[in-house]
């Protein structure tokens, strides 16, 4: 029989060792899958890895899958740190693209560095703005923000087909007769594409170095400042932090705000440093707002972690589209990801408590201990035992 | 109110029923003596954690049919010891016996397989199910394919009966009093066969009433030859129930003595480890002649299920002065507090401090100088997850030299918690303490450093001694004083009607709502204050 006990002390290497055994277990248990579905799991691990990082351009366009993750990871990571549970990175960052690519095209022949800025900030306003919706309605009316800003993801997603598809609108490319039959999203203006670092033949796109710096200044911001104390102990204990005067509502429809903004900074990156255009379809074929949220949690809500985890993670995602074919089913990534985040949690619960095998009954007492050694009345030595008879 | 009448043991009565099945008396005689063994015996355990030794070679001996009490202050290590006995906590060194054979407990699996059941203080009982099905839970005798609500109730009421445990054992857990719940949690125990049956601060959650029935269930559990272990840090109760004494201090074992031969005194002297007697308030006459502090004009309130809780209160208190509120739980003190301290809004009236109108914002009062002692102190007053050093800036964080434009700076906050924590004698590790490791007594004095260390001119404090242990009640009383001695106004909302007697310059008496009467301490009529405090008019 197995049987789980809580653990009584913690050991000093146990919270090192735990992450990494997670990694690993997660390796055997998608061996196991891979072998059910007849893949050599050596290979397929190479390929991975080769796809990702080694062959021509791979590095590279992990960076290209990475730099949204990290947005929605931030996005997930500040909200969930305050106990705000924003599950709408997805729509946030449909909307930051819907902000960013309006401004790019309305500020089309301007100095590029204005026209960048302009995106940046409206992509960014764009989230805030959206997330500001389940964050004032929590706020102030109590409502899930759960159930509000999930719902108001298919809202976005429906609004994008809507400017692009259903609509004569101001993103909509009308110019040729051939949009108007296939529509398609007007094209930006090459001096609103952001700038990438070159550097020793990898590509880094400006926004995944925005991405980091935001995470750089998020993690100030919580571990520095009167902000980051308000976030912790709204998060930790709202009756407290009422108690102590700080204005929790207000406090919480930010923080909402703010996570969309980084969501929204997220699709302004999809639009100045990848496509250029609004492209609905491309938007949400990768679902990187609910990914996100799978970062946040890997990284447990630190916002550096949050850097280190989008990377590996974008690094299997891009991994799972070149490889993508009849050899390679392309939920695979998505069930390698399910159980990497399944042995993450499981180990952590393993860090607190450990499994014992064993029968559930009383230990035998130990032979020669029982009886005959219990005198009593020597008492207990070193015991000022007073024995007072009435 | 009942921890007055209790203090004097109604002894003859029970004295008698103890003598009558004999068991402790003789007992304490033929262990001292060497024969039988003890029920239960703990030796020389010892149990450190980070920081602390929890228990350093602890030792005592239960007998059989006996009703043996741990008594000790919050932090003493009683709940500790409880742990280890019951499979909870291993000890690092030392070692357990039942009925004499050594054991040693994995889990507390183990520890129920040995006979010993324990009732926690914090019930654990799932609300949507039946008392039946709790009581079996995970422990049914019967195969787990054939489980029959039917054949489970006649079970559970069969074993309830056998002891004499009054519950119905179809009511759902949720429709059941603190005290009903309590005995389902007694039933559990027994169910799973225990002879030994360990109760944590059993009396905490109870009412008067519900005490007297607890009592009885547990002379009749020893009566049965069953052993019960009574942890406690309340002497009254203790001198009324327990056989034997053994008096736990820091984490060490001070002695065991017999009921029969101590007294309150001598035992509070044990725990504590000094005399100990409450400090009270010498009566200010001249009090109200000095500025008032706190004005309250016609003030009424809504309370949380939408009726009218507070009515038409109005109040002075002034500089240095402690007005005490009594009343029974419930009669709107708790309302009276939140609405002074912003943290409820007023229906109608007006609040005034220091001239200046509060109303519905918590960071009003505080610039008023309004410091809270709340009621829930680990919930409300402190945020239990975070270290002492948060806490001590919970609410000057805002200002110099704790933060200086966006920043804070936790050095400073460091040194300032080190000196609070020196100053208000909170024990522990250190600054960076999690606030949940401490004990009460210590929550409460972190609570009483964070509010004080604001220089406040009005202090509302909620039962700031509600279930503290001697020691800490002492302390708090102290550092009350101390305040109103300073000029701090203080309004003090207790139900122990001793307490604010003992502390206060004035007496309000509160019932539904409405404060009905106020008295001087110094002349005031006890008697006239418990008519009024029941809905008496004289």
């Amino acid at each position: 029989m197995i049987r789980v006990e809580r653990r009584l002390g913690v050991p000093r290497w146990l919270p090192y060792v735990v992450p990494v055994g997670s990694l690993v277990a997660a390796a055997v248990i998608t061996a196991i899958v891979l072998l059910l579905s007849r893949h050599n799991p050596v290979t397929t691990y190479q390929q991975i890895y080769q796809s990702a990082f080694v062959s021509p351009g791979a590095m590279s366009s992990t960076f290209v899958y990475a730099t949204p993750l990290l947005f929605t990871g931030l996005c997930a990571a500040v909200a969930f740190r305050m106990k705000v549970w924003n599950i709408g990175g997805e729509g946030q960052l449909y909307m930051g693209a819907v902000g960013a690519s309006g401004a790019g095209l309305a500020l089309a022949g301007l100095p590029a560095p204005v026209i960048l800025l302009a995106m940046v900030v409206a992509g960014m306003l764009a989230g805030a703005v959206w997330s500001a919706i389940p964050g004032l309605l929590r706020a102030f009316l109590r409502t899930n923000e759960i159930l509000t800003s999930l719902m108001l993801n298919y809202v976005a997603g429906l609004f994008l087909y809507y400017l692009i598809y259903d609509s004569a609108s101001y993103w909509r490319d009308l110019s040729s007769p051939s949009a108007k039959v296939f529509p398609v999203g007007k094209n930006l203006e090459p001096s609103a594409a952001w700038p990438a670092w070159h550097v020793a033949g990898l590509v880094i796109p400006m926004g995944f170095l925005v991405g980091v710096g935001v995470a750089g200044l998020l993690l100030g911001v919580i571990k520095l400042t009167r902000m980051g104390f308000e976030m912790r102990v709204i998060g930790e204990a709202p009756a407290a932090a009422r108690y102590a005067g700080m204005r929790t509502r207000r406090a919480v429809a930010w923080v909402m705000a703010a996570s969309g903004a980084f969501a929204g900074l997220g699709g302004a990156s999809q639009i100045g440093d990848f496509g250029h255009v609004l492209d609905p379809r491309g938007l949400q074929q990768a679902s990187y707002g609910y990914t996100g949220i799978v970062v946040a949690a890997l990284a447990r809500y630190n916002p550096l972690a949050v850097v280190v985890v989008s990377f590996l993670i974008g690094a299997l995602t891009n991994a799972g589209f070149a490889l993508q074919g009849p050899q390679f089913p392309a939920g695979l990534v998505g069930a390698m990801e399910g159980i990497i985040l399944f042995s993450v949690l499981a180990g952590e619960v393993l860090a607190r408590y450990r499994v014992v095998r064993g029968r559930p009954s009383a230990p035998p007492s130990e032979p020669g201990r029982s009886g005959v050694e219990v005198d009593r009345a020597e008492g207990v030595p070193g015991q000022p035992v007073g024995e007072v008879a009435p | 109110m009942s921890d007055r009448q209790q203090v004097e043991p109604t002894g003859s009565n029970l004295a008698d029923g103890s003598a009558q099945e004999g068991p402790p008396a003789r007992e304490a005689a033929r262990t001292a003596g060497g024969e039988p063994a003890a029920a239960l015996e703990a030796r020389g355990i010892t149990k450190r954690f980070p920081g602390v030794v929890a228990n350093e070679r602890v030792s005592f001996a239960a007998a059989a049919g006996e009703v043996h009490a741990l008594l000790g202050e919050n932090g003493a290590g009683k709940s500790t010891l409880c742990s280890i006995m019951t499979g909870s906590y291993r000890p690092e060194e030392g070692e357990l016996f039942v009925r004499g054979e050594a054991v040693r407990f994995r889990s507390p699996r183990d520890a129920h397989a040995a006979g010993i059941g324990m009732v926690h203080q914090h019930f654990r009982l799932v609300p949507s199910m039946t008392v039946a099905e709790n009581v079996v839970l995970g422990w049914s005798q019967r195969s787990r394919l054939r489980f029959s609500p039917r054949s489970v109730e006649a079970e559970v009421a069969e074993v309830a009966e056998r002891y004499h445990v009054r519950v119905n054992p179809r009511a759902m857990i949720w429709q059941l009093s603190l005290g009903e719940q309590q005995r389902v949690e007694i039933l559990k125990a027994l169910y799973r066969e225990a002879r030994i049956l360990l109760l944590d601060e059993p009396t905490a959650v109870l009412a008067a009433g519900e005490v007297d029935d607890l009592f009885a269930s547990i002379r009749r559990l020893t009566a049965d030859g069953g052993t019960v272990v009574f942890v406690s840090h309340k002497l009254p109760e203790v001198m009324e129930v327990a056989d034997r004494v053994t008096v736990l201090r820091r984490g060490r074992t001070i002695g065991t003595v017999a009921k029969a031969g101590t007294t309150p005194r001598a035992l509070a002297k044990m725990m504590v480890g000094r005399e100990v007697d409450l400090p009270e308030k010498v009566p200010d006459a001249g009090a109200g002649e000095r500025p008032v502090v706190l004005r309250l004009e016609g003030v009424s309130a809504a309370g949380d299920l939408g009726g009218e809780s507070l009515r038409e209160v109005s109040l002075d208190v002034h500089e240095g002065e402690i007005l005490g509120v009594a009343g029974v739980a419930g009669n709107g003190q708790r309302e009276l507090a939140e609405v002074i301290s912003g943290l409820r809004p007023s229906s109608r009236g007006r609040v005034m401090v220091r001239g200046r109108r509060i109303s519905g914002d918590p960071r009003a009062a505080i610039d008023a100088g309004v410091a809270f002692v709340p009621e829930d102190r680990m919930g409300t007053g402190v945020a239990g997850s975070l270290p002492i050093a948060d806490n001590c800036v919970l609410k000057s964080y805002r200002r110099r030299p704790f933060s200086r434009g966006p920043l804070l700076r936790s050095r400073v906050v460091g040194a300032h918690a080190a000196r609070l924590m020196d100053r208000y004698d909170v024990r522990a590790p250190g600054p960076r303490t999690l606030v949940r490791q401490l004990s009460g007594g210590n929550v409460q004095k972190l609570v009483l450093a964070h509010e004080l260390a604001e220089d406040p001119a009005l202090l509302v404090a909620q039962s700031p001694t509600h279930g503290l242990d001697v020691g800490a009640i002492d302390a708090v009383r102290r550092v009350l004083l101390g305040a109103a001695s300073r000029g701090v106004g203080i309004l003090l909302v207790s139900e122990d009607l001793d307490e604010v007697l003992e502390m206060s310059d004035r007496v309000a008496v509160m019932y539904e709502g409405r404060v009905v009467d106020v008295f001087d301490a110094a002349d005031v009529d006890v008697d006239r204050v418990g008519i009024l405090m029941a809905g008496g008019q004289e």
